[in-house]
């Protein structure tokens, strides 16, 4: 892969740390403002702004592996299944046990995020054994593995009798809420931001610019391989945890090698590598099916176009990736941060890598 | 026994359409080191030539032998044109670029089509799949026993169509003029274009050939499974890839083997497991080969260039 133009590596990091926290909710809160006045009321707003999150959760995580690390993986859905469906049956056992120590509202909290936690942990072991194979291959290879992982887990839970085969999981307690959905945004978004600028971030950017010389240079490429793959699965399947928490029903059709490529797309309008870039690229990519159904309403073409938003959604999709890829490869951001493209009149620190 | 034949001949007709489209994978990467992932669906852009002709034509393509040529015809020249639109609009700006942007380009064209086809705007045929219409009809060419081994005319046919177009495509490599000038922008395309050899040309010829076999391909297909629809291309193209990266992609007779043993394995399993597991049974196949040999089972693994 030729060298994109990275920004020299410096010491200090670019993002004051006050900042860096912050950001995720910076984000998050205009966006809940607007949804909570404007579109469809309180419930859509809840629904969209649930989902956007986990968008971001989704596409920060994918991130890692294909952005900081230039792994091309394209079976993040599969890791996102395994967390929903982990994570839905640990709901559905635990549905009515209660820690007797603490008040309801609060023991439900707190199964939660354990079934939320077990359902991360089990992707974040399903990484572990899709990086296992990237000790052998490279590139276009290892990028099969990961859809053929992806359509296997598809398949086992479709014939499964536990993950309720073709007809899916209902019944899992709607216990997820913008507010947790956030703060797992925001655990990610931290974390792929202090990554970024570790040692360990900095083996991981070595790999992507070339593995045989980040080897030569004493890095133990398969190890941060592997452990890129077990990061960005975890949060994966805890992303398809949430998901499972608000959606009525969780079915083998919601993780299809389609809902992969959703993601794929986010990483690479943002710019690989690039955090910010990815929110962003989620946000949009969540909003504009719903500007696309408002805007075609506005223009009164309903009943025809604005109700099939979402089977335009997709060809544009396929066409956005292509454009994108001969007009501007490096995708929106490239491998910089939204304040390293923020116009020059606002603060900001020296660029650095971090 | 008898089922045990059945389902060879039944796995051997399967794989054989598997490999001609993975031939269409393995020529591509061949020349250009580009997994062509839209491969299958200009596959399916075809098949839906193919079904357009057919009925353009009423009942004189039905089951007539100038019908069925017409029909081959129209669709394979027809998808090597689309093929060459393709790569010159979509992946000949994009040749000095890194690998991935041209892969990330593949999927976006794959996307496009197949859901693009899926609208029901203009011409497009919408989601809903069609019959295709009968132009080989269907025979039992040969019976075993008391019906204990069929074997149907479209299998033969299939079968014979498709070795002639391997043994075509192998004098074609190894026996033409062409053929050494694609073997030799396989092996670098640079020092080949140094040498005075038209690569643009070439490669636009390979992938006019790869998306020509690829509409034969995705024909006999249409035939054996008698429907048509925006998702073939998506369902056919990745087995077809699965077999080609099993044989080692890049590997002309590989990808035939590849594709035969991915047409048996499934077979197999829908005979004797369940029909559901066939997709994760090709695919943990894939894995297992690639795990124990990287490069597939004929492909080498390149030397890494420092």
């Amino acid at each position: 892969m030729e060298p994109p133009a990275l920004p020299v590596p410096e010491s200090r990091p670019l993002v004051p740390p006050s900042l860096r926290g912050v950001l995720p909710v910076l984000v998050a809160l205009p966006v809940l403002a607007l949804f909570q006045w404007g579109l469809g009321g309180a419930d859509f707003a809840t629904y969209l702004l649930s989902v956007m999150g986990v968008n971001i959760i989704l596409a920060v995580s994918l991130n890692i592996v294909n952005g900081m690390t230039g792994q091309f993986s394209i079976g993040h859905a599969g890791f996102m299944a395994v967390g929903a469906y982990i994570s839905g049956v640990l709901s559905l056992q635990l549905k009515d046990v209660a820690l007797s120590f603490l008040p309801v509202a609060a023991s439900d909290q707190v199964l939660f995020l354990v079934s939320l936690v077990g359902g991360g942990t089990a992707a974040a072991a399903c990484g572990f054994l899709v990086g296992l194979p990237s000790l052998r291959l490279r590139g276009d290879y290892l990028a099969i593995v990961t859809l053929g992982f992806g359509e296997i887990i598809r398949v086992v839970v479709q014939n499964t009798d536990a993950f309720g085969r073709a007809l899916g999981l209902s019944g899992i307690p709607q216990s997820s809420s913008p507010a947790m959905v956030y703060f797992w945004v925001f655990l990610v978004v931290l974390a792929a931001r202090r990554l970024a600028g570790s040692s360990h971030g900095r083996s991981l950017w070595a790999i992507r610019e070339d593995e045989v010389a980040a080897e030569a240079m004493g890095v133990d490429t398969t190890g941060y391989k592997v452990r890129a793959f077990v990061f960005s699965s975890f949060f994966a399947g805890i992303a398809g945890a949430l998901f499972a928490h608000f959606v009525p029903i969780i079915n083998p059709g919601s993780f299809t090698f389609v809902r992969s490529m959703e993601i794929v797309v986010m990483v690479v309008l943002g710019g690989l590598g690039s955090t910010t870039g990815a929110i962003v690229a989620a946000i949009f990519l969540t909003l504009l099916p719903e500007g696309m159904r408002s805007l075609f309403s506005a223009l009164g073409t309903e009943g025809s176009l604005a109700q099939r938003v979402d089977q335009i959604r997709m060809p544009i999709y396929g066409v956005l990736l292509v454009v994108l890829m001969l007009a501007r490869p490096q995708g929106l951001f490239g491998s910089k941060e939204l304040w390293d493209v923020l116009p020059r009149w606002l603060p900001r620190k020296r660029r650095g890598l971090a | 026994m008898a089922q045990l034949l059945q389902h060879l001949i039944n796995g051997l007709a399967a794989g054989t359409i598997y490999a001609l489209v993975a031939l269409g994978y393995t020529m591509v990467y061949g020349v250009l080191k580009l997994i062509n992932f839209a491969h299958g669906d200009v596959m399916m852009v075809g098949v839906y030539m193919g079904y357009a002709t057919a009925f353009a034509l009423g009942r004189e393509a039905r089951a007539s032998l100038l019908g069925v040529a017409a029909v081959f015809a129209v669709a394979m020249l027809g998808c090597a044109l689309f093929g060459f639109l393709i790569e010159r609009f979509a992946y000949r700006p994009l040749r000095e670029k890194p690998r991935l942007t041209a892969l990330i380009t593949a999927i976006g064209i794959s996307f496009a089509l197949s859901y693009g086809f899926q609208l029901d705007i203009g011409f497009l045929p919408g989601a809903s799949p069609r019959a295709f219409p009968e132009i080989i009809t269907p025979t039992e060419w040969l019976i075993i026993g008391d019906r204990d081994v069929v074997v149907w005319n479209w299998q033969v046919i299939s079968l014979l169509i498709a070795v002639g177009l391997m043994v075509g495509l192998q004098y074609l490599v190894f026996g033409t003029r062409f053929g050494r000038a694609m073997r030799a922008v396989s092996w670098d395309h640079r020092v080949a274009a140094l040498m005075g050899i038209p690569t643009d040309r070439v490669i636009a010829l390979t992938f006019m050939l790869s998306s020509a076999l690829a509409a034969g391909a995705g024909l006999l297909y249409a035939i054996k499974d008698t429907s048509v629809s925006p998702l073939m291309g998506l369902y056919v193209g990745l087995k077809a890839f699965v077999a080609a990266v099993i044989g080692g992609i890049g590997h002309v007779p590989g990808a035939v083997v590849g594709a035969l043993v991915l047409g048996l394995v499934e077979e197999f399993v829908v005979g004797y497991a369940a029909s559901t597991w066939r997709d994760a049974v090709a695919f943990g196949f894939l894995i297992l080969v690639l795990l124990v040999k990287p490069g597939g089972l004929f492909g080498r693994v390149a030397a890494e260039k420092v």
